[in-house]
């Protein structure tokens, strides 16, 4: 049983502005019927002042995806557009006074319902089909990748089970773990560097730096050189530099150099630390 | 506000019956010894443990010397499991079906990932197993088959007596998860060859912590849990005496309710399946009507989600369950439905209502009444199908 709070169960009880608007400005769905969930939110507008008049909704979903469309009406109502746009997924819950976690996707659907109605009142076109099937990461509940991006910056989160809770991606096969996982890294990084700019990199010890490259170089450069019979090994770390050795193949090949340099210390760069540097050493 | 509780989740638990819980009690306060100690204090003990075995063994119509007993229907699964696989090292290929239990499925998938060729047997939109599918994968390579008595979802029952001797063809050993088959359909070992069966003590209004396995003599098993020479070296562990006697009054009322379990639940059960089929806006049943354990139905209320249906249910004081992603604590919905072919659209909003010897006529127009008005109010605020909710109106109020 889901621990809501009594909040929760209200709206989720006795539902405020369940309903239609027939003449509706704004319509903004969010959701689908596969996935469990999905929202229809219907919006009168004031053509003069931008002000929202008023606001009803429509959900097929558990008791907390009621209960956050039923509290996204009350929040929109009487408030200008250029306000309603600014609110996020998490002024919802706050209004609610918290979902529990395997909840947050509800909260999430009434952000982004309320963003489709604005962009259709707005004239603005939905993202074509084929656009977004080019930007999706899990395709079981096909999240794209700005949204897991936006989930994650606005709730600070940072683990791979966070997105699911918030967005349903990763929740299925399970096989986007790795890609949500590196969306994850960006966005860290992204939020590290800008409060303290010179020292953005992460403090990692050798040891930790040591198995984070052994990782990359078994997920992310290995099936590659091994394609080509050849194989790469980890000699050693002095600071930033990193010594590694070429086998196989490799070991002979006239363009090792550039593939070290342009495809081994990108991606140690990528998910390693950005400050290293590669260097081959003969055995 | 009625303080009225209908309990119709029997599937996930029971009550324990009071006859149980009185014969219990004395081991608790007086009869507390050890049965494996040498003073009559704790020696006095082991005849009602022996005497609550041949119970067990009565309700399978088995041999006391074949009942094991365990902490739980999972620990029996896993016990069945791993002990024929330890005792056929050179087998390794093992079929389970598309629909068991996660105290089956998921020892099946870690073995997968362990070295062992692992094949799944589908069923069909009604959820029967395919047979034929069963027998182009057994091989004299497959050391053990383990398919469920009756799905705990769905109540369908599969042909555990085909299945037993299609497996003993190629030399396989065949073990039964029977846990919500025992006590609600008859169950005759000396007819159906069936190696291992497991069986939960709290499915059938005994305690919950107390389970059994059976192992058929002549049947090679490894024991699980190692430790002291309790129950004859099978399983080692002080025995759960109060559990194990309670257990035994269990298996004695669940054979003398059979008959009741047959008639009078099963005549409930379908009562609660037609009217609310019949006068609901969308309701349909999911699984194989005809081959189905007495007390359980599962009904899709399409456009609407389980949670909610739940939600709103435990409101009124009815407990039931759902197949639903929702309820299950991750993002997938039911891995019973969906195996089946069941629509996204109607697994979301399916609803278990399991029903045992205490539930009352009253109850049944009780949830009929309850779950009838929770499908208006969920399929009012529900975007999908609107134009179905005004048909059915018009059609009633003809």
């Amino acid at each position: 049983m889901w621990d809501y709070n009594e909040k929760v169960k209200e709206y989720f009880l006795n539902p405020r502005n369940a309903g239609e608007i027939p003449d509706a400005d704004a319509v903004g769905e969010a959701g689908s019927l596969a996935c469990g969930d999905q929202l229809k939110l219907m919006l009168k507008i004031d053509r003069a002042t931008e002000i929202i008049t008023d606001a009803k909704f429509q959900t097929f979903g558990c008791g907390s995806a009621i209960a956050s469309a039923a509290a996204l009406t009350e929040m929109i109502i009487g408030k200008p557009l250029s306000e309603a746009e600014k609110i996020t997924n998490k002024d919802i819950v706050d209004f609610l006074g918290g979902l529990p976690v395997e909840k947050m996707h509800c909260s999430v659907m009434g952000q982004e319902a309320l963003e489709a109605a604005i962009n259709y009142y707005r004239g603005k076109s939905p993202e074509p089909l084929e656009e977004r099937k080019r930007h999706i990461v899990c395709e079981c509940f096909g999240v794209t990748d700005e949204e897991i991006i936006r989930v994650a910056r606005d709730n600070h989160l940072t683990t791979v089970e966070d997105i699911t809770h918030y967005t349903k991606a990763g929740g299925g096969c399970m096989s986007c773990h790795d890609k949500i996982r590196q969306i994850l890294r960006q966005v860290t990084a992204e939020s590290a560097e800008k409060p303290a700019a010179p020292s953005g990199v992460r403090k990692l010890t050798n040891i930790q730096k040591m198995r984070l490259i052994e990782e990359t170089f078994e997920k992310e450069i290995r099936p590659m050189l091994r394609a080509d019979g050849g194989d790469i090994e980890l000699i050693d770390i002095e600071g930033n530099r990193v010594l590694v050795s070429l086998r196989g193949m490799c070991s002979s090949c006239v363009s090792a150099s550039f593939t070290l340099k342009k495809y081994v210390e990108p991606k140690l760069r990528e998910f390693v630390s950005p400050d290293l540097v590669i260097e081959e050493v003969k055995p | 506000m009625t303080a009225r509780t209908v309990y119709a989740d029997n599937n996930a638990t029971t009550m324990v019956a009071p006859e149980v819980v009185e014969a219990m009690e004395p081991f608790f306060t007086t009869l507390y010894g050890n049965p494996s100690s040498m003073h009559l204090f704790g020696g006095q003990v082991k005849k009602h443990v022996e005497q609550a075995r041949e119970k067990v063994a009565a309700l399978l119509n088995a041999d006391s010397s074949e009942i094991v007993f365990t902490s739980c229907g999972t620990e029996s699964d896993n016990a069945a499991i791993r002990g024929v696989l330890a005792a056929y090292p050179e087998r390794r290929h093992i079929i389970t079906s598309r629909v068991e239990h996660p105290a089956v499925k998921n020892v099946f998938q870690y073995l997968g990932k362990n070295g062992y060729r692992v094949s799944e047997i589908s069923v069909d939109r009604l959820g029967r197993i395919d047979l034929d599918e069963l027998q182009e994968k057994l091989d004299t390579d497959t050391a053990l088959v383990s398919i469920m008595w009756a799905n705990n979802e769905t109540g369908v029952i599969f042909p555990i007596p085909q299945i037993a001797d299609m497996v003993h063809r190629v030399g396989a050993v065949f073990h039964t998860d029977a846990v919500q088959a025992a006590g609600k359909i008859p169950i005759d070992l000396q007819q159906i060859p069936v190696d291992l069966l497991s069986l939960s003590g709290h499915k059938l209004h005994a305690p919950k912590g107390i389970g059994v396995l059976y192992i058929r003599k002549g049947t090679h098993f490894v024991p699980y849990l190692i430790g002291g020479h309790q129950e004859r070296g099978r399983r080692a562990g002080t025995e759960n005496v109060p559990s194990i006697v309670g257990l035994g009054v269990a298996c004695e009322l669940a054979q003398q309710y059979l008959t009741e379990e047959q008639t009078r639940v099963r005549a409930l059960r379908d009562r609660l399946e037609q009217e609310l089929t019949s006068k609901a806006i969308d309701a349909t049943v999911n699984g194989d009507t005809e081959n189905r354990i007495p007390n359980t139905t599962n009904i899709s209320f399409k456009y609407i989600e389980g949670e909610s249906i739940l939600i709103l249910l435990s409101e009124a004081g009815i407990a039931a369950s759902s197949g639903s992603a929702c309820t299950s604590g991750s993002l997938e919905p039911s891995h019973v439905l969906r195996a089946m072919g069941i629509p996204f659209t109607r697994v979301h909003g399916s609803v278990r209502f399991s029903l045992s010897r205490y539930t009352t006529d009253d109850d049944i127009t009780y949830i009929v009444h309850h779950m009838l008005a929770i499908e208006r109010r969920l399929r009012e605020i529900s975007p999908f199908g609107r134009d179905e909710i005004d048909a059915k109106q018009a059609r009633s109020s003809h």
